[in-house]
């Protein structure tokens, strides 16, 4: 500790006494402009202080101080939200049992509906669907031209309501037994039956094996899958015939799905969504690409 | 009543007793600021910078209620920044957000023309068309015209309270406070239509930001100009600093010719000029100064280069009969060739004004060229990523695009869109399969369209077909290009 009211030689000011290494602090006053603007801000807490919630209570008391305007930003973002959704109540009451007609006609409310519904398929449905509707193994691309259970807009909407093997009680519902685990076929049976699936799907297969297959196919999954495997969307029964798996469509991914009997669940979003959010993702899950016009016209098939 | 004759410097001319208050070496840490009472002159320089100063308020008051015809549903203010609508007019020119690079180019602009200002001329900037300088300036007319020049306001500070004293001193203060408060006043007209903030604004009808930025300018100008002054060039402004570094040995500035002055002192009837300076050490370049700096010291960074020093001691040179230009625009080089009997020169031209000038002339081609090629239409387009790409049950392969489209027209516009790749390309818009991919976006608007793009299996021999879109305007018949891909996933 240096001794204080040293006399620096150079400038001839005095030092505060800190000294770091032979660094000696002058004590130098501090400019009148920066004084001014602390005791400004010393005044302007103080003002703060009187006008807005401030302070903790004092040991023992519960909150703190409110001050004298009760500003609060929780009821602020209460209020804010409040406005915005009354800002958007006017287009939500418009999907309200809206018809795809009735959206697609007004560019307005259909650009509202896609962006009202992106924003709930990424807080509901992106975590299964992928963040762009893309799918993944077991959980359906919702961009391509293939509908488990049908892709008009009012089937999307139907799918929404009531899920798929949830707990609705219109829920869509169909179950594939699961030939091996429950021992239904054998082993050497459900080659068979993949490699005549192999067939109907154009790949590659054991002519012998496909041949004995297909004596099973129409017992066993004709019913569903139809004669000719190209499915049946009444049932959510898949076309076998297409390039798309759900679960594959390699030989032994094939076989472990015949094996085991898929149970692919979806939720109902009937009470958990409004209406008008429904609505809304629907139009937005139609537009993504695969969406398909009320007679079977394909939107998404590329018009090929 | 006796009075005491002031000191002559020569016959008929006063010396005065004026100390240069702000000169570096009288400023003090902490030490009060003492007044300075500018003396007004007469002169060229003191006519220049009054017809600037006219001009420069003139143009500042008077532009925002300029009217410009866009057409539309456009404001029709020639210049206005419209922060609600995010749009910037002047006269025939509006920047959107995304072209703020005008804006940048702009103050590029500026700041090299000062930088070649700088180098030729010296602190022109400082002198003439800073508003410190000009709004100071007028402070001190106002100030002049209640309690008169110099001696009398000197005076009048020493007097003890009087009515006098009282309503000279209100008076200046309310006229300081209007022309403060137009000063603010004005501000606001370039964000909101001026017309409309006229009439609301006396009423409280206008909007809280007018008031703030009123408020704001009100105090700052009647503060700046009013009380602070040569402080805020002396203390407070970073231009001083950094012109000292533009400037060179060539650079012009204002220069008491010692060479010429010195010896300086008073002269006297039937004295002779020889042997001795120009300068008879009256000191009415001290007393004119604003900055309160004695220009005989040299150059100073006080020194703003009003040139208000040249008009004093010029009138003075008259009246003594001798040479005009003892303080003149001038370098130090030349005061010392001078002094060695040495021929003076002037040198504009220097690889440092070079280099500003042409830097400044390309940024202004460069400019101008992107001003005159500004379309009147955007276009963007985002493909999709999420998925990549997306196969059809027949095998094709789609990708899903974002065509961004900006309409900087003040009409609705219909646009043509164009998809060019593989001849088995297929395009078409989310909607409307078939004909022609023909929209339309409405005036001012930037509007998203989202578009297919499929090639059919047997086509894709490749992982990403190159696309280019096109989008032609239907009305004006410009044509925007931007390319992009479509993903395929092939991987054979
Ligand atoms: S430079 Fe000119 S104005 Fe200044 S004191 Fe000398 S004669 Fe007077
Ligand atoms: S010295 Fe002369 S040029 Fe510089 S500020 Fe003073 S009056 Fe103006």
């Amino acid at each position: 500790m240096a001794e204080h009211n040293h006399k620096d030689e150079v400038t001839g000011v005095d030092t505060t006494g800190h000294e770091w290494d032979g660094i000696r602090e002058l004590d130098n006053p501090l400019p009148r402009w920066w004084l001014w603007i602390f005791y400004a801000c010393v005044a302007w807490s103080v003002v703060y202080m009187i006008f807005m919630p401030a302070l903790p209570a004092p040991p023992g008391f519960e909150g703190f101080t409110r001050g004298l305007t009760g500003n609060s930003e929780r009821v602020n973002v209460a209020q804010q939200m409040a406005d915005l959704q009354a800002s958007r109540s006017a287009n939500f009451e418009r999907l309200q049992n809206a018809d795809f007609q009735a959206i697609e006609s007004d560019p307005e409310l259909f650009r509202f509906a896609i962006a009202a519904g992106r924003s709930a398929f990424g807080d509901n449905c992106a975590t299964c669907h992928g963040s762009g509707g893309g799918g993944a193994v077991g959980y359906p691309n919702l961009n391509d031209d293939i509908w488990l259970w049908g892709g008009t807009f009012e089937d999307i909407r139907y799918t929404l309501h009531v899920g798929i093997r949830s707990d609705h009680p219109d829920t869509r519902f169909s179950q594939m037994p699961a030939y091996g685990r429950d021992q239904l076929l054998s082993q050497s049976e459900i080659r068979d039956v993949t490699q005549y699936v192999l067939q109907l799907s154009d790949q590659s297969f054991d002519a012998a094996a496909a041949g004995r297959g297909a004596e099973i196919f129409a017992m066993q999954c004709a019913s569903c899958h139809m004669e000719d495997g190209t499915g049946d969307q009444a049932q959510g029964a898949p076309n076998l015939t297409d390039r798309d798996w759900l679960y594959g469509g390699s030989a032994a991914q094939i076989e472990a799905t015949i094996h085991r009997g898929p149970y692919g669940v979806m939720p109902s979003w009937e009470g958990r969504l409004s209406e008008p959010m429904i609505t809304a993702l629907a139009t937005y899950v139609y537009s993504l690409g695969g969406g398909q016009e009320d007679g079977g016209d394909e939107m998404g098939a590329g018009g090929q | 009543m006796v009075q005491i004759l002031p000191k002559a410097a020569a016959p008929g001319i006063e010396q005065h007793d004026a100390e240069a208050v702000n000169d570096a070496a009288n400023r003090k840490l902490y030490k009060k600021r003492e007044p300075i009472y500018p003396k007004l002159v007469h002169g060229k320089f003191r006519l220049a910078k009054w017809v600037f100063m006219i001009l420069a308020l003139g143009a500042y008051y008077f532009i925002p209620f300029l009217r410009w015809d866009r057409g539309g549903g456009a404001p029709d203010q020639a210049v206005l920044v419209d922060f609600e609508g995010r749009r910037f007019y002047f006269f025939w020119i509006e920047i959107w957000p995304q072209e703020i690079y005008f804006v940048t180019g702009l103050l590029i602009l500026g700041a090299l023309a000062m930088f070649l200002v700088t180098a030729l001329f010296g602190r022109v900037w400082c002198g003439y068309a800073c508003p410190q300088t000009v709004w100071t300036d007028l402070f001190i007319a106002v100030e002049r015209l209640f309690e008169g020049d110099r001696n009398a306001r000197i005076k009048l500070d020493r007097a003890k309270w009087s009515f006098d004293k009282a309503w000279r001193k209100a008076g200046k203060h309310a006229v300081w406070l209007l022309i403060a408060g137009a000063t603010g006043g004005a501000w606001i007209l370039y964000f909101h239509d001026a017309f409309d903030v006229l009439s609301h604004f006396f009423t409280g009808g206008s909007p809280i930001s007018a008031y703030l930025f009123f408020g704001i300018l009100t105090f700052t100008t009647y503060t700046l100009a009013g009380t602070m002054r040569e402080q805020v060039c002396t203390y407070m402004c970073p231009w001083p600093r950094i012109q000292a570094a533009m400037i060179d040995n060539d650079a012009l500035s204002v220069t008491y010719r010692w060479d010429r002055g010195e010896p300086r002192g008073p002269h006297k009837k039937n004295d002779s000029w020889e042997g001795r300076g120009d300068c008879i050490d009256c000191k009415a370049c001290v007393v004119a100064c604003p900055m309160g700096i004695d220009i005989r010291n040299g150059s100073q960074l006080e020194c703003i280069n009003c040139a208000l020093c040249i008009d004093a001691c010029d009138d003075i040179m008259k009246k003594v009969g001798r040479p005009t230009g003892l303080i003149a625009y001038d370098t130090d080089i030349n005061v010392e060739k001078r002094q060695a009997g040495e021929k003076p020169g002037f040198r504009f031209v220097r690889p440092r004004t070079i280099v500003y000038a042409v830097t400044l002339a390309l940024v202004a081609a460069v400019m101008l060229v992107a001003l005159g090629s500004r379309s009147t239409m955007d276009l963007n387009v985002l493909r999709d990523r999420n998925p990549n790409y997306v196969t059809l049950s027949d095998g094709s392969v789609r990708n899903s695009y974002t065509v961004k489209i900006i309409n900087k027209t003040h009409e609705p516009h219909q646009y043509r869109i164009t998809v060019e790749g593989d001849p088995a390309l297929h395009a078409w818009l989310l909607g409307q399969e078939d004909g022609d991919l023909v929209v339309t976006v409405e005036p001012d608007r930037t509007t998203d369209f989202r578009l297919f793009a499929a090639l059919p299996q047997d086509a894709i021999d490749r992982a990403s077909e190159p696309l280019l879109f096109r989008v032609e305007d239907l009305v004006s018949g410009e044509v925007q290009v931007t390319r992009s891909v479509l993903q395929t996933g092939y991987d054979r």
